[in-house]
């Protein structure tokens, strides 16, 4: 080890927590480790430990509940915007309460229902499912995983969170505008975003999204530096590459794709910046506000579209690979099998990020691009097919006479394949140009994208949440209320999505207010009304998870070290990590992190860190020649 | 069980010891500590921030026309994209001698040179040689300032321009440059420049901020006490790259 490597461990901990440090190695020889730590952290503030906190545990459980809090925002608004598809002609008057002059004579104002939808996608997207999912256990359980004491820098690491609180303040202040907040979708397309003057939406509604999305690029790029620096230089002895689990593995390679991708979204962000207020024309061209012709001249509303969906494409593989890694850690743990085909997994985590950078055009078949390119962009997008076609397998195959202990985080793995699946081979429909000019701005995008991104994320999440809880509060979460909170979810969240594919191939738009005034959709009032009832049943069934979630953090049953009986390195540490994860000496790695239900193994799970010496009797031939 | 054995140190070094391979973990495979190696990464992706800035400029570019007659008939024309050695081609203290390109490739030499002076401070850190650290980076710090002040004089002469001017629609005649309006050409050439330059600008601003925090914490014996130099070399790299940055910029705006 060279003089620097040992550093980076202790450093951040010690300069400023007031010296924590590693504990005395006594704590070890004991069994019971549950009261262990507390006095550890006398001398730390309340502040410092809680708040302004550089352990990366902590900071992962801040990006957790702040998730939460907007995921209950976001999906408060697609009810409401729910109400208003479902029940076109029905009366919004008592929610008056609430929206105030949003209802305008029992109706929802049309300006605010765009604002509904715009905010719901900003909001899911990026604050729930990047900063709350990739945030919370990146944070986690990356120290935890490869066996370091925090992350290599845990001063960045806090701006980061920070960063992206400052974001969430900006963009929770923008719902209150008078104008209301940003209404150009969550694409923000120029020039419904370039110009202030166009629609309410666009005034200063536009300008705190855009200011609140500079900082959480900044929070994004202080994480994702921090993530990628941890997984490279911090693993601790014996970690090989390819010994990591598969979280991971999809943490890693999700926070290159933030750092390589939303740098670009920020210089979108800034050119936009300029054309709204310092008078550029960078987005803007040959456009008429009420018969008069605005002096911007030469500029490309397209060049935007380049710019946003090249962060946008890998955007949704931010999301969805975290989930990827952890639902894989989950199926094989539950199973009780190695997960079928490590390196394939890998080897299709990083095929699905390469791909990611070349297929953003895929967004844009109907900007009038060249056939020729979107040809190039058609055949790159069905290529995504083989890994992520790679992936399913593996988790198929990994379930496959396993046996299988139906956990909550189980049955949410089981279910995100389930999304993945159906709501993958959309993608392969709308990855076709000539298809997808068809369905272009219709319900079966909406439907595509919610099935295969957004709720197979908040699967993830789900499964997730349940499987890292014990190590992230020691104690249970609540195993009854999390069967029914999957079977309402699942169902919910098929009910919802399976219809709108139907009313999307029938032609039914994205984006309208009233489609009322459309003969041809009034067919689909029904249907609109069963998907606005069953989003909004799905949606209050979100609350069952929110109680067990508080309700567990101080009463749920208290966990063991280890309750999944799994083999990752975070199961290692006590039941609660002190700041330092380990008590003594970090431990170190034989072997891969699958090894469940070994032939001739005493327990069908031999963890991480157990030498080969100490499994002579599971020890394959190779195995056992290093055990020598 | 197992369980009960994974808080037990490890037995046997000899027999089990865990792989030591440069990738096999304990220790760091690209032989950077963690903040150069951060470092990297983020310069990895500040250059795709200006990549995308670069991208834009190439895309807008390519929507105007170019200037297709006789080069000696070139005139200013919001018709066509500019030709450079026209818009640049003033000398501070030369009056209005003609002088294509002449500033700015001075200009571009002083920023090569002060990358020049960054390899012999960090080299000088290498050495733990203090005096040294502190002239190398004085010396970069120095060509840092003259190029942003180089930069600031260009950006005066640009947005003044040219004494003929261009003669607009509404028959005015139009001197120098703005955001919504330039005598150059199109509107975005201006645009661009002073998008693309500023963005730049602000880069080699911060670096220089750097250098004097760096400077200072040289000057109180900080990195001496910490028994390296490794943040001049981290700030050094940041310098280089936005050197390299430049490099691009130029050959953009003023070459192409």
């Amino acid at each position: 080890m060279s003089d620097m490597s040992a550093k980076p461990n202790l450093s951040a901990g010690v300069q400023t927590a007031g010296g924590i440090g590693t504990a005395p190695a006594s704590h070890t020889e004991h069994g019971e480790h549950a009261h262990h730590d507390e006095h550890e952290h006398h001398e730390q503030h309340w502040l410092w430990k809680y708040v302004f906190s550089q352990d990366h545990k902590v900071i992962g459980k801040q990006f957790l509940i702040t998730g939460i809090f907007w995921a209950i925002i976001g999906g408060t608004l697609s009810s409401l915007f729910r109400l208003q598809l479902g029940w076109p002609e029905g009366t919004m008057e008592w929610l008056t309460p609430v929206l105030g002059k949003w209802i305008e004579g029992g109706k929802l104002n049309p300006e605010f229902y765009l604002a509904l939808v715009t905010m719901h996608g900003t909001i899911m997207v990026f604050f729930v499912l990047t900063a709350g999912l990739s945030g919370t256990f990146s944070n986690f359980l990356i120290p935890l995983q490869v066996g370091a004491r925090d992350m290599a820098s845990g001063f960045m690491n806090m701006l980061s969170y920070w960063f992206f609180f400052l974001s969430s303040i900006i963009m929770f202040m923008s719902l209150f505008l008078e104008t209301g907040p940003a209404a150009s979708g969550w694409t923000i397309y120029p020039p419904l975003s370039a110009l202030p003057q166009a629609i309410p939406g666009s005034g200063m509604g536009m300008t705190m999204w855009l200011v609140s999305m500079a900082f959480f690029i900044v929070s994004q790029l202080l994480g994702g530096v921090n993530y990628v620096t941890t997984v490279i230089n911090l693993r601790t002895r014996g970690m090989s590459m390819s010994k990591l689990p598969l979280t991971i593995w999809a943490f890693f390679l999700t926070a290159i794709l933030g750092i390589l991708s939303f740098p670009v979204l920020f210089s979108a962000v800034l050119l936009l910046v300029f054309d709204r207020s310092f008078g550029t024309s960078f987005f803007l061209s040959d456009i008429y506000i009420a018969g008069q012709a605005l002096p911007n001249q030469g500029g490309s509303p397209v060049l935007f579209q380049h710019l946003f969906w090249f962060l946008g494409h890998p955007e949704v593989y931010i999301v969805i690979m975290p989930a990827m890694g952890m639902v894989s850690e989950v199926l094989a743990t539950n199973a009780r099998k190695p997960i079928f085909g490590y390196r394939a997994m890998i080897g299709s985590l990083i095929g699905i990020s390469l791909l990611s950078f070349v297929v953003w055009a895929h967004h844009m078949f109907v900007t009038g691009m060249n056939p020729f390119l979107g040809s190039v962009f058609m055949f790159l997008t069905l290529i995504i097919a083989v890994p992520s076609g790679v992936k399913v397998f593996n988790w198929l195959a990994t379930l496959w006479r396993g046996n299988i202990r139906f956990t909550t985080a189980m049955m949410f793995s089981i279910g995100f394949v389930s999304l993945f699946i159906s709501g993958g081979l959309t993608g392969i429909i709308l990855g076709n140009a000539t298809l997808d000019i068809q369905m272009h701005n219709t319900y079966f995008v909406v439907a595509h994208f919610h099935l295969v991104m957004g709720s197979a994320a908040f699967f993830g999440l789900f499964a997730g949440v349940y499987h890292w809880f014990p190590k992230m509060f020691g104690r249970m979460m609540d195993e009854k209320l999390g069967y029914v909170h999957f079977w309402l979810t699942f169902a919910g969240v098929y009910l919802v999505f399976l219809p709108m594919h139907y009313v999307g191939i029938a032609g039914f738009p994205r984006r309208y207010y009233a489609w009322t005034g459309f003969d041809s959709f009034s067919q689909f009032a029904d249907l609109n009304k069963f998907i606005s009832t069953a989003a909004i049943f799905a949606f209050f069934a979100q609350f069952i998870f929110i109680f067990n979630f508080f309700y567990s953090i101080w009463r749920g049953r208290r966990a063991t070290e280890n309750p999944w009986n799994s083999n990752t390195l975070e199961w290692t540490t006590p039941v609660v990590p002190g700041h330092g994860n380990w008590p003594g000496e970090i431990p170190a790695v034989y072997r891969w992190p699958y090894d469940y239900s070994k032939p001739g193994a005493e327990a069908d799970f031999i963890p991480q860190n157990v030498p080969y010496s100490q499994t002579q009797s599971s020890n394959l031939p190779y195995e056992q020649e290093l055990a020598d | 069980m197992a369980q009960t054995t994974t808080l037990q140190p490890t037995a046997a070094p000899t027999l089990d010891a865990p792989r030591t391979g440069n990738w096999d973990g304990g220790n760091e495979p690209f032989k950077a500590s963690y903040g150069k190696l951060m470092m990297w990464i983020f310069l990895l992706s500040d250059a795709f921030s200006f990549g995308a800035f670069l991208t834009t400029y190439g895309m807008i570019r390519h929507k105007h026309a170019v200037f297709t007659g006789e080069a000696s008939a070139f005139h200013f024309s919001t018709k066509w994209w500019p030709i450079p050695d026209h818009v640049f081609n003033a000398f501070p203290g030369m009056g209005h001698a003609n002088v294509p390109l002449g500033f700015v490739a001075l200009m571009t030499m002083i920023l090569i040179f002060s990358s020049v002076t960054m390899v012999l401070a960090v080299e000088a850190g290498h050495r733990m040689d203090k005096a040294d650290v502190q002239k190398w980076l004085l010396w970069t710090i120095l060509f840092g300032a003259i190029f942003l002040s180089s930069q600031a004089w260009e950006w005066g002469h640009f947005i003044r321009g040219h004494e003929e001017g261009t003669l607009m629609a509404d028959g005015t005649v139009f001197h120098g440059a703005n955001l919504a309006v330039n005598q150059y050409g199109p509107v975005l050439f201006a645009d661009l420049f002073f998008f693309i330059t500023g963005f730049h600008g602000t880069h080699v601003f911060s670096g220089v901020c750097l250098l004097v925090w760096c400077f200072i914490a040289t000057t109180n014996g900080t990195f001496e006490k910490r028994g390296h130099y490794e943040m001049v070399e981290k700030i050094g790299l940041y310098w280089h790259f936005v050197d390299l940055v430049w490099v691009f910029v130029f050959t953009f705006f003023y070459l192409v």
